[in-house]
């Protein structure tokens, strides 16, 4: 065990070295530019042409239907945008979540401002959306279904299979955010019916700055970067080969052995859960007890605040993240911990740990012997908290 | 993203815990928004004699109710009164902008336990 803990694998994560690997001669020696006729040209785009082959095999898909983006963001945006522009004809209803990562709900936000409609459907208490809701929420005028397919800070997984089939049946564009989903929930786009899938590699051990958008060939959507003629004439601008190259392989061993992944992440995860809910009282577990992804726990610990547990937590050696308001920039704390019925005071005591593959039982175990210390002495500084002679109660 | 006076006073807070028999309590906050700081102060002839807290908040919150409390520890009255939400950030060696509000908290629990001693001296 080293110094430090990460368990911030959902903001993402280091890129292996084999992936690292593969990068470097990218940056030094095979720097062409994939659109140059000449020798050096060529070679990258062959290294292009391996990445898309690596990324439609991991969605089960064909090359041509690869797009690279500059982030899972970007990938987002064109998605969503995209698809409500080129389909602007056919209607003006967007049907998404009320629990999408920004990159959908703010894009949403955004075409609302523009004359679109977006309905945010709500969700249960453990994140989970209902497809016969979104079945009930289509009209006449829905012309695009955006659903993630598992959640960034609760790790709920979505029913993506079945919202596949109704969008199908209904002939509307469905889209699915699958950027913390890659390497942990096994994605087939012909199987599910998705047309629009977005990804990013550094949530899946690649680097940062690079996502791909796989598009079902024949759908319609718009482009969004203007310029040159790269990505088939669809995505401007001169490609990372790099990071694409870093991508393609970080996909392939993603997707490698995605059972066996997430059953060692599974029992690290459930030792966490098990062992911090049964020593700390005034505790939840955040999301779905079963259906989250295996690296994903959530918890919130009532009386104090996400950003001092942090803090706390960090000094001892041990990273995570909270949906805090004071985590995140603004008055109100999260999205996500509010729409599955939190009240303010408790979703600002959130604690999100995700494990990533080079976790250790060993470091479980650590955080199992800190995180009720730290808890305890937050609770003592804290008005909301009494203890009182063989019981706790609100003041 | 905090200066290492704010961390000294987050990782030890002085004068955390509660005063049996206040002179004189302030609360201020709500949990809804995040923070809450509960001040209590003994109070001698005019002299803060003792001053504990309890907050529920971030680490700002949390070290500008250690700070704002050592301000006031062994101070009359009015030099208590005297200390703003300025004083406290700039004994911690500044905070970041949007953690001004702690401050103001930390100065506002203090000037309502103030506000509540002086109302129970009226009442006596």
């Amino acid at each position: 065990m080293g110094d430090r803990i990460y368990l911030d694998h959902a903001a993402t994560t280091y890129t292996k070295p084999e992936v690292l690997e593969e990068m470097l001669p990218y940056f030094t020696e095979n720097y062409g530019n994939p659109s140059s006729v000449h020798s050096f040209g060529r070679e990258a785009r062959k290294a292009m042409d391996l990445a898309r082959e690596r990324t439609a095999r991991a969605l089960h898909t064909d090359p041509g239907n690869i797009f690279f983006t500059g982030s899972g963001t970007e990938a987002d945006n064109w998605a969503v945008k995209g698809a409500a522009l080129a389909n602007r004809k056919k209607g003006n209803h967007i049907i998404t979540t009320s629990i999408e990562h920004h990159a959908v709900l703010h894009t949403c936000r955004y075409l609302e401002r523009n004359g679109f409609e977006v309905t945010y459907l709500a969700v249960d208490k453990y994140g989970l959306v209902d497809a016969e809701q979104v079945r009930n929420a289509i009209t006449d005028q829905t012309i695009l279904i955006s659903v993630m397919t598992a959640n960034n800070e609760i790790g709920t997984i979505q029913p993506i299979r079945e919202i596949g089939t109704i969008a199908k049946e209904k002939g509307i564009l469905f889209h699915t955010d699958a950027v913390q989903a890659i390497g942990s929930v096994p994605i087939d786009v012909e199987e599910m019916n998705i047309d629009l899938l977005s990804l990013s590699a550094h949530k899946f051990y690649g680097p940062k700055g690079i996502g791909a958008l796989y598009m079902r060939k024949g759908v319609k959507v718009q482009q969004i970067l203007h310029g040159g003629a790269q990505e088939r004439n669809r995505r401007a601008g001169t490609e990372n080969l790099p990071a694409i190259v870093g991508l393609g392989k970080a996909i392939e061993l993603a997707v490698q052995d995605i059972p066996g992944h997430n059953a060692r992440l599974e029992a690290l995860r459930d030792r966490l859960i098990t062992g911090i809910l049964s020593t700390v009282e005034h505790t939840r577990l955040n999301g779905h007890p079963e259906r989250r992804l295996p690296g994903n726990v959530n918890f919130s610990f009532e009386f104090i605040e996400g950003e001092a547990l942090l803090l706390s937590l960090d000094i001892k050696g041990i990273a995570g993240s909270s949906g805090s308001a004071c985590t995140s920039g603004s008055l109100d704390p999260s999205h996500v911990l509010l729409a599955i019925g939190l009240p303010h005071e408790i979703a600002h005591g959130s604690l999100r740990l995700t494990l990533g593959e080079n976790n250790t039982e060993e470091e479980v175990d650590y955080v199992l012997e800190v995180l009720p210390q730290v808890v305890q002495k937050l609770r003592e500084m804290s008005p909301l908290f009494n203890q009182q002679k063989g019981g706790l109660e609100y003041v | 993203m905090y200066s290492e006076k704010v961390m000294d006073h987050f990782i030890n807070p002085r004068n955390v815990g509660e005063i049996e028999n206040p002179d004189g309590v302030g609360e201020v906050g709500n949990a809804r928004c995040g923070d809450i700081m509960k001040v209590f102060l003994k109070i001698e002839n005019d002299v803060i004699v003792d001053v504990k807290f309890k907050t529920f908040g971030c680490g700002a919150a949390i070290a500008t109710s250690s700070m704002s409390t050592e301000l006031i520890k062994g101070k009359t009255i009015d030099e208590a009164l005297a200390v703003t939400n300025k004083t406290v950030a700039e004994s911690l060696d500044g905070l970041p902008p949007v953690k001004m509000h702690c401050s103001v908290l930390a100065e506002e629990a203090i000037k309502a336990a103030i506000e509540d001693y002086r109302k129970k001296q009226r009442e006596k």
